[in-house]
């Protein structure tokens, strides 16, 4: 593997390279020359700013304080990163991180082809050549999410390489993923650069193990350089034999104070004394087995591994003992009482310490301990002496009062071991509880579990995938894919494939596991075999519309594959206009009213059916007395009392002044103010009907006719449906837009954006266009409902509603893309999204009143805001039958306001990493 | 048993917890209690504020000059004088609402006894001001014409009157209505999204799995969100109302508060079963954001407290008894608007508690089936 690489020009020269995030120090001063045409490893544990400094160079992250040249130009200009980039490849750390994990393999590959621009052809060659060579192509059609961690690497490496970098960029490429697959992406990687001489690799890794075979080595820890050189160099400066000691010895002193090598005393056990016992224990998830018949027992004291690779079945098994979860099939015992997911009782024997530190970190460390306590039932005397030993033996003291967070991982994860320890359990159950921690504070972890199994007498069935822990058991598992391949001492199992060592014989049992030795593919004559083609020349171009569509096709596909969202997508805005078009009715009828008539004469009884022939009221039993009428205003059963008093007819024939009393309902004034309107509507009709009557036609000789113009019933649905569509067209395609942006910064596959051509608005508006359509396909359904089920027809010129409805829905997705732009979660975007669409439209946008009745601010947000527009055409369209030419006015500042907030979307978005 | 409620009552406390120092949640539960309580007392469309009118003014008489100078702010705008030929533009460009038309020769006709028109034309797209401000025009324009005539001739008007008084809100203050009715509002959304966040944020940090390996139930873990939560709800509710809508606003509470929190408490218990149940549908926190729009829009637009129940189609009243926001509206308007007591208000606190146990007992089932594929 080893090239006389260093003479040539460094392929990375970093100088006094600083990157802060919030109050931590990712990199402290950085001078660094990473030499071309050889693979060079960053060597540390998680946390050191090995990622920081990768990403810095690949250009995926701005440049803070220093200097980075790559590739012979300045990381700072921007038109070098836009000339470099397809020439870097960058493969972000996290198993398939930049992938999709609902596309397929294939429409991945494809996904990246297309945006460095290749055509079909080509796209088809070069895929076809990589999946060969890395043996994926049988699994074409498969979800990128459903492939095992070292599949997903191999597609993470296909797509990298499908541009034919100059320089590759690999950060943790094989954290997680199971040694033969290890081997096999490294074997995988150096038969690339056999036929790819010129190609500089980088990687970052914290397996120290592998790093043993890079042509030059660059040591880190917190932010700085420790040292750097080829593995042997290293070794021979600090003097040892192996890469993890040599790191540790070159760590500053305060770091490795009392650091001792961890030793463990024999076990003292007889053998017979059976902690946990499984037999042919099984779990299915439907119609995947993730735990096949797994049989094993563990002796009281014991520590016990478990080794394998991630998604093996190893925290299954895990939660199945300890009844998280129901075995579909075969038997645990602890402690000789058969597992029971309902028996709260064993429970108190077990302590259990997850993959994820399961503190609660709203509470400080003290209050952790405190809580679990008592969960655990420890009596209350004596929790307090207990959470005092657990914070000594564990030595949390300084720590007592801080939140979880904010302490180093190191002590969070020997917190997370107190809170499983505080009421003693016999066994503890740790799933990978030292993932992610420096060498130096997993040996400290361990010299604790040391202590726990060898002192206390307590039982520790642990899993890991690094060798170097396994080996530290007095027996282990090695699991693979569901099933447990063998159980011994860790001498005894390297004994019995005769290898070397642990990592040899667990690939040894895997080979065998897999059946025959996969077929051997050829790789370096599959990549040697087709010469590739320059990208094409649109990768130059300032605008591609290939790579705007590419992320538009992939959007869609994603969009298809997300049941939540689609049904959002596609069945919210139907919801929402049902309820709306029902619920927010102005329409004030059948109310009820009942008459108090303490006169009983023909008059009164005139008076009272006169309320009676309008269509708004219904007539309940006549008011008894004012009791009764109290009693049943209260009820809520009369929104009106009418009380005519006595004498009334005889003291209106004599021309006596009288007065009907009249009592309504008021605790909703704005109903209450319709009701008053048809109370007085009434009582003038019937005094004008009684002076027509009784003095002939001298008062009446002058009538107002009013006119209901567009909507002559006043009913509520002709006038609310013409509103509601804009409406639920805003929000919810602004709410679906700004999460699919979102969503790519949290789940880190916006690093595409970073690394790749792809500009801001081919990004951008790729994502909208789905959206658009989307929304012009909840418009139509929007339309048909209005007009088949709430029966209110489109009067005016549909071809002018829908060109409309299209610049709106650029508008309102492109509302989506802002909250997005400026956005980091998705809980966030999508309340933004809400909120920033529901107030201005509903409030300034003249839903209830019009604009012109506005005044200030509201005035000036209500005449641009694109709502307030489609409001009017949408009015007017529905209702008032017209056409575009009449809706001059509103068309021009509706198709002004797209392009303007789709333009600011694009300009907030960054295209590198803060 | 006693455990249990230890359990129950530790667990609770530890959400409590949790939620002080979840800066998000505090500021959503504040904001909704007191400025959004505040605001939409006043934020209720207004049933006729500035609205626009134009006229048409043909006559050119004392008696029309007498009508247009009627129309004043802040109820209507000040009329825009126009020509007939503008008034149909004018309209479908919604830049009008109402149009009143006086033809020529109207005060003439008035006068001499002949029988005269003008004519009224209300853009009906408004539902918010066209009927209101329709018949507010057509009593202004009766009174101007009827004073003006009496200038002229003493006539004998029917001695004929109406005393409207309006109950529980004698002045129809519109800022008792929206606060009141805000505030239930607001402890059913806030119950519905404490609760499902309390479970998700759960399940986000991994912490669900971490409890059910220690010796406490689903039971213990399902209650102990609930009662935490319904505490907290309660809790800001009943400071917002003493504190924002009697002592801030001064709106007057008809009917005993003690009442009305024990019915909210009875409320709680369903939303913060749906809260849960919600939140088991749901994987992350977007997820849930997306279905408490779907779900909370028509719990508070269809259980009558925007808009009365009897207006809507017999098939959706029906099917909203089966909410609990529906007979909370009812029987929060009766207790704090008309003053009702346990008497008038105990089918709802009965149907309450029933849907509260159906949907505790769907919530919990639920909430078993699905834990152990929370992790």
């Amino acid at each position: 593997m080893s090239h006389d690489a260093p003479s040539r020009d460094p392929v990375a020269r970093l100088e006094g390279v600083r990157v802060r995030y919030a109050k931590t120090e990712a990199l402290r001063g950085i001078d660094l020359e990473i030499p071309a045409g050889s693979m060079v490893g960053l060597i540390g544990p998680d946390g050191v700013g090995k990622s920081t400094l990768l990403s810095l160079m690949s250009g995926a992250r701005a440049l803070q304080e220093g200097e980075v040249h790559v590739l012979g130009g300045d990381m700072r200009e921007r038109s070098h990163r836009l000339n470099v980039c397809p020439r870097i490849a960058y493969m972000p750390q996290g198993l398939g991180k930049n992938l999709s994990p609902t596309l397929s393999v294939e429409e991945n590959l494809q996904f990246f082809a297309r945006l460095f621009g290749h055509d079909a052809d080509e796209r088809r060659r070069r895929i076809d050549r990589l999946t060969c060579a890395t043996g994926l192509d049988p699994f074409l059609t498969r979800p990128a999410g459903k492939l095992s961690g070292g599949m997903k690497q191999k597609l993470g490496l296909c797509c990298a390489l499908i541009h034919d970098p100059d320089l590759l960029i690999l950060d943790e490429p094989t954290t997680g993923v199971d040694p033969l697959a290890r081997a096999q992406f490294w074997d995988l990687i150096s038969d690339i650069r056999e036929t790819q001489k010129a190609m500089s690799v980088v990687v970052a890794t914290a397996y120290m193990d592998e790093a043993q075979g890079f042509d030059w080595l660059v040591a880190m820890d917190d932010g700085r350089i420790l040292d750097t050189g080829t593995p042997q160099e290293i070794l021979d400066r600090t003097g040892t034999h192996a890469l993890e000691e040599a790191f540790i010895a070159l760590l500053p002193e305060e770091k490795t104070q009392g650091y001792e090598p961890v030793t463990i005393p024999p076990l003292q056990a007889d053998g017979t004394d059976i902690a946990i016992e499984a037999r042919d224990l099984t779990m299915r998830f439907g119609d995947f087995t993730a735990v096949d018949h797994v049989s094993f027992s563990i002796h009281r004291g014991e520590i016990f591994g478990f080794l394998g690779s991630n998604g093996c079945g190893k925290s299954t098994t895990m939660k199945m003992l300890t009844g998280l979860l129901s075995a579909s099939e075969g038997e645990a015992w602890l402690f000789g009482n058969e597992v029971d997911s309902h028996d709260i009782s064993t429970r108190r024997r077990v302590g259990y310490m997850s993959q994820a530190f399961s503190l609660y970190g709203e509470l400080t460390v003290r209050q952790n301990l405190d809580l679990h306590a008592r969960l655990f039932h420890v009596p209350a005397d004596a929790i307090a002496a207990r959470v005092a030993e657990m914070v000594e033996q564990f030595e949390l003291g300084p720590v007592l009062d801080a939140l979880p967070a904010s302490v180093p991982l190191g002590i969070r994860q020997r917190l997370s071991l107190a809170v499983a320890m505080v009421h003693k359990p016999e066994l503890l159950i740790l799933d990978e509880p030292t993932s992610g921690v420096d060498p130096v504070a997993r040996d400290g972890f361990w010299r604790l579990l040391v202590e726990l199994s060898r002192r206390d007498k307590v039982t520790i069935f642990i899993s890991t995938h690094f060798m170097n822990e396994a080996l530290r058991c007095d027996r282990m598992s090695m699991m693979h894919a569901g099933k447990v391949l063998d159980s011994d001492t860790p001498a005894r199992l390297i004994e019995k494939r005769g290898a070397d060592n642990l990592e040899d014989a667990f690939i040894g049992y895997l080979l065998e596991a897999e059946g025959e030795e996969p077929e051997k593919h050829d790789t370096a004559a599959d990549l040697a075999a087709a010469p590739s083609e320059p990208a094409a020349a649109a990768t130059r171009s300032p605008f591609s519309l290939q790579r705007c569509l590419t992320y538009a096709w992939r959007e869609t596909l994603e969009l298809q594959r997300d049941p939540v969202r689609a049904t959002l997508a596609l069945a919210g805005s139907l919801i929402l206009m049902i309820v709306i078009g029902f619920g927010i009715t102005m329409d004030v009828n059948e109310l009820s009213y009942a008459v108090l008539d303490r006169d009983h004469s023909a008059l009164s009884e005139n008076y009272a059916l006169d309320i009676a022939g309008s269509g708004y009221f219904v007539e309940k039993a006549p008011i008894r007395d004012y009791d009764d009428l109290d009693r049943r205003m209260v009820d809520g059963e009369l929104a009106l009392a009418i009380e005519i008093p006595p004498g009334f007819g005889r003291d209106l024939t004599a021309g006596h002044e009288v007065t009907i009393g009249a009592w309504f309902d008021g605790a909703n004034p704005q109903r209450a103010e319709t009701v008053k309107g048809y109370i007085q509507g009434m009582h003038q009709h019937w005094l004008a009907e009684q002076a027509r009557q009784r003095t002939g036609a001298t008062l009446g000789s002058f009538s107002i006719e009013n006119r209901y113009r567009y909507n002559p019933d006043v009913q509520s649905l002709p006038a609310m449906v013409p509103i509601v569509i804009p409406l639920l067209l805003l929000m919810l395609p602004a709410m679906l837009t700004a999460l699919a942006v979102v969503r790519e910064k949290e789940i880190g596959s916006i690093i595409n954006l970073y690394v790749t051509p792809v500009t801001r608005s081919e990004f951008m508006l790729g994502k909208q266009a789905p959206y658009v359509a989307l929304a012009l396909v909840n418009f139509l359904l929007m339309v048909l409902m209005s007009i088949f089920i709430f029966d209110v027809p489109v009067k005016g010129s549909f071809p002018a509603l829908f060109l409309a409805a299209f610049i709106y829905s650029v508008s309102a997705t492109g509302m989506g893309l802002l909250a997005s732009a400026v956005t980091r979660s998705q809980i966030a975007a999508l309340f933004l999204a809400m909120i920033g669409t529901m107030i201005p439209a509903t409030i300034f946008g003249g839903m209830f009143d019009p604009v012109s009745s506005m005044e200030g601010m509201g005035r000036i947000i209500g005449e641009i805001y694109p709502a307030s527009h489609m409001f009017t055409i949408s009015r007017g369209i529905f209702a008032k039958a017209l056409g575009l030419s009449d809706l001059r006015s509103s068309f021009l500042p509706l198709a002004l306001s797209a392009p303007t907030i789709v333009g600011i979307a694009i300009l907030l978005l960054k295209k590198q990493e803060a | 048993m006693r455990r249990t409620l230890e359990n129950i009552y530790r667990l609770g406390v530890k959400e409590l917890w949790s939620l002080r120092r979840d800066p998000i949640m505090l500021g959503l539960i504040i904001f909704a209690f007191t400025f959004s309580v505040y605001t939409s007392a006043n934020a209720l469309p207004e049933t006729l504020q500035n609205a626009s009118i134009a006229i048409v003014d043909e006559d050119e008489s004392p008696l029309s000059q007498r009508i247009i100078s009627a129309f004043y702010p802040p109820q209507f705008l000040t009329p825009k004088m126009i020509a007939p030929a503008e008034v149909d533009p004018g309209m479908d460009a919604g830049k009008f609402t109402f149009v009143l038309h006086i033809p020529y020769g109207f005060q003439r006709d008035v006068l001499a006894g002949h029988s005269a028109e003008i004519q009224l034309s209300t853009d009906a797209t408004r539902m918010g001001q066209a009927f209101t401000g329709s018949s507010y025009i057509q009593q202004i324009v009766s009174a101007e014409v009827s004073e003006h005539l009496n200038r002229y001739r003493s006539g004998d008007p029917p001695r004929v009157d109406i005393a409207l008084r309006a109950r529980f809100n004698p002045s129809l203050d519109k800022s008792w209505f929206g606060a009141l009715a805000r505030i239930i509002d607001q402890i059913t959304m806030l119950s519905i999204i404490l609760t499902g966040a309390a479970l998700i944020r759960e399940r986000e940090h991994g912490t669900v799995e971490h409890l059910l390996v220690m010796p406490v139930t689903p039971l213990e873990i399902m209650l102990s969100k609930v009662w935490s939560m319904a505490f907290v709800v309660l809790l800001a509710s009943m400071l917002s109302l003493l504190l924002i809508v009697q002592g801030l606003m001064q709106v007057p509470v008809a009917g005993s508060l003690p009442l009305f929190f024990t019915g909210a408490a009875l409320v709680l218990f369903a939303t913060t079963s749906l809260g849960i149940f919600l939140a088991t549908l749901a994987r992350t926190m977007p997820q849930f954001g997306m279905l408490i729009v779907l779900v909370l829009m028509p719990l508070q637009m269809l259980s009558g407290g925007n808009s009365p129940r009897e207006s809507m189609p017999q098939l959706v009243q029906d099917v909203m008894l089966l909410a609990p926001t529906t007979h909370f509206v009812e029987m929060g308007q009766a207790i704090l608007f008309r003053g009702a007591g346990f008497g008038v208000v105990w089918p709802q606190f009965l149907a309450v508690t029933v849907i509260g146990a159906v949907f505790f007992a769907i919530a919990l089932a639920r909430f078993r089936s699905t834990i152990s594929a929370m992790t």
